[in-house]
């Protein structure tokens, strides 16, 4: 298995500008690598940016919503500097995107066959005969038990886990080397989302892709990532490989994350919250973005926001407590 | 571990339903998937209304398309030596104050008012659904500019609008009033499509599209507009009937179809003559019975559309 970075995301801001002159500065200053064959979780509460740091990489940002600055590398091309009909070259073929509603995703006028068959016809210029034969092979990849009449099915016959499948199915259609995974089993149950992460997890070893989970279930990210990155405010708090995040959390949002979780070695009455809400986009406090609602705050945190401190060589976190001049 | 032990047994649980399931559906003869479109033309068909409506319609539009084999007369050729008879053996409804066979201008005149029903549809429709896409699926300025054009043409009265250009042509043939009529009445439509398009284009698997490297046209005609063709189709149908009226209208008050061209509209004309409208009813009532019954079929296929692609709006 080679360890080329196939996503590459350097100071990433994406603004929203808003009608009163407000500005959300829904992500800002986002790292991010993700290299082949690798798991990459993206955590963090509701209004985090996850969902706009996806977007973002996949250049699906719309009006009032900006990229303004930073760098997206997808294999080595810089995606901000692409025309829009370049774009549409890429999207599908070297990065595939997977929803969080699989009962919405899919175009409900076509058959699932239809919808994988037009990702291949474009993208790879197969014929219509060619392209059936290689949905069907997908489909059946995916697990459908009897894909030759899922083909020329609906999606309102299939349930929100057969649809997942099938989305899955179209996101892999042109072996993509990234593949963006957007909440991909919150509507799903519980017995279902094992099947289907497994499913992503087996597909990502067998293309060799690296995969950017994007979620806020720390049970997931358990189970399935290599490396995890926590999002608070629009901002990468802490970086680490799994195993360090859940031993040894730095950052006390991830702490308070790790906190709030049920354990089945420790007996408590209730979970351990994090005070207040996560403030909105347009009005982060002027220093530490999660100040308001820390724990440790002190003086320095309320004046201004700490850079990214690196604590080891994979292991990183933006707060003050870890500064090397204490 | 005890995770582990737990999870087991239930995954092979549901693989063992879910394979039950499968034995079952291929026991039974595979049954051909329905799309959208089919399951909505079976709730059609069982609505007795709109299938009266299409079978009158069929006949009517069959008349139109035989009328050269249903009478011998032209039209259009006028003898003054037969002027105002009353139905005969030659004669199936008698002829008009020019002398020309009743029977044979209803029949030629009903190709006249379908075609300038459908056509004017027709194109009101291209116009309404160009506008009304690309308005609604990009928003902003162009969605602005675009309807502030709508609002002023909604602003004007349609029939007034309509009757302005008219009086300033004067040479109307079939074909401009087709043009004519479509330009001032496509506002509606376009507003109805972009509301919907609105909607439509928040939609995750718009989202998807995008995500699969389609591009703005191809989701606009591909993947948004097939999502509101029971929309669109319904609305057409209606439009039809409004066109025909319309027509009638126009051409009862000498500024349609202008005379010898024979429409039902400018039959009704006649009627204008106290004499004839108490004394000659085969010379009007023919023409406004077919404007009748065509327009409450056209209805009843709207009707029945609207019901067979939005099922809940039949619960009363």
């Amino acid at each position: 298995m080679t360890n080329e970075t196939v996503l590459d995301v350097k100071d990433l801001k994406t603004y929203f500008f808003l009608d009163d002159d407000k500005v959300a500065r829904a992500v800002d200053d986002v790292d991010l690598t993700v290299k082949a064959g690798e798991t990459v979780a993206l955590v963090g509460e509701s209004g985090s940016g996850k969902s706009i740091t996806s977007l973002s990489i996949m250049q699906l940002i719309n009006k009032p919503g900006k990229i303004v600055d930073g760098e997206v590398s997808l294999l080595g091309r810089n995606l901000l500097t692409l025309s829009d009909k370049e774009m549409t070259k890429i999207r599908g073929n070297d990065v595939a995107m997977i929803f969080q509603e699989p009962m919405t995703a899919l175009n409900p006028v076509y058959t699932i066959g239809n919808q994988i068959t037009e990702v291949l016809r474009k993208h790879k210029k197969m014929s219509k005969k060619q392209a059936r034969q290689r949905a069907i092979d997908l489909l059946k990849l995916v697990g459908f038990p009897r894909a030759d009449q899922t083909i020329d099915e609906y999606p309102h016959q299939l349930s929100g886990g057969m649809r997942q499948r099938a989305m899955i199915a179209i996101a892999i259609s042109c072996d993509p080397k990234l593949l963006i995974a957007d909440e991909p089993t919150t509507a799903l149950d519980v017995t279902i989302q094992a099947q289907i992460l497994d499913l992503m997890n087996e597909m990502k070893a067998k293309l060799n892709m690296g995969l950017l989970l994007i979620t806020h279930d720390l049970g997931v990210v358990a189970e399935y990532a290599d490396r995890v990155l926590v999002m608070y405010g629009g901002q990468i708090v802490e970086e680490s490989p799994k195993k360090v995040l859940f031993k040894d959390p730095k950052h006390p949002y991830t702490e308070g994350l790790l906190e709030s979780l049920p354990s089945i070695y420790k007996e408590e009455d209730r979970l351990g919250t994090i005070r207040g809400t996560v403030p909105p986009a347009h009005s982060f406090p002027e220093g530490c973005r999660f100040s308001s609602r820390c724990p440790h705050a002190m003086d320095q945190c309320f004046k201004s926001n700490p850079e990214i401190i690196h604590l080891d060589h994979d292991h990183a976190v933006r707060c003050y407590l870890y500064s090397k001049d204490d | 571990m005890d995770k582990e032990t737990l999870n087991t047994p239930n995954i092979n649980a549901v693989k063992t339903i879910e394979d039950n399931s499968e034995q079952n559906i291929n026991g039974k003869k595979p049954q051909k998937s329905k799309s959208p479109f089919q399951l909505a033309l079976r709730r059609f068909l069982k609505n007795k209304l709109a299938v009266i409506g299409v079978f009158t319609l069929i006949v009517i539009i069959a008349g139109s398309l035989s009328a050269p084999l249903l009478t011998d007369h032209s039209p259009t050729k006028s003898n003054l030596l037969m002027v105002e008879h009353p139905p005969s053996d030659e004669h199936l409804l008698g002829t008009d104050q020019s002398g020309r066979d009743n029977w044979s201008r209803l029949l030629y005149g009903s190709r006249i008012s379908l075609i300038v029903g459908f056509s004017a549809m027709f194109f009101t429709l291209i116009i309404g659904i160009i506008l009304g896409s690309i308005s609604g699926y990009y928003g902003g300025k162009i969605d602005n500019i675009i309807m502030r054009f709508t609002d002023l043409i909604l602003a004007l009265p349609f029939l007034v609008l309509a009757l302005t250009i008219m009086a300033i042509v004067d040479d109307i043939s079939v074909s401009l009033f087709v043009t004519i009529i479509a330009l001032v009445s496509w506002p509606n439509l376009t507003r109805i499509i972009r509301g919907s398009f609105l909607s439509l284009r928040e939609q995750e698997f718009v989202l998807g599209a995008k995500a699969i490297g389609a591009s703005d046209m191809r989701i606009i005609f591909r993947h948004m507009i097939p999502n509101i063709m029971g929309l669109i189709v319904v609305n057409a149908t209606l439009m039809v009937a409004v066109m025909i009226i319309v027509e009638s209208g126009l051409s009862f008050i000498g500024m349609g179809i202008p005379q010898p061209q024979p429409t039902w509209g400018n039959m009704l004309t006649e009627a204008l003559s106290v004499r004839i409208l108490t004394q000659h009813w085969y010379a009007w009532i023919p023409p406004g019975l077919c404007i009748l019954i065509t327009v409450l079929a056209i209805n009843f296929i709207g009707d029945g559309l609207r019901d067979a692609f939005d099922p809940k709006s039949n619960q009363r």
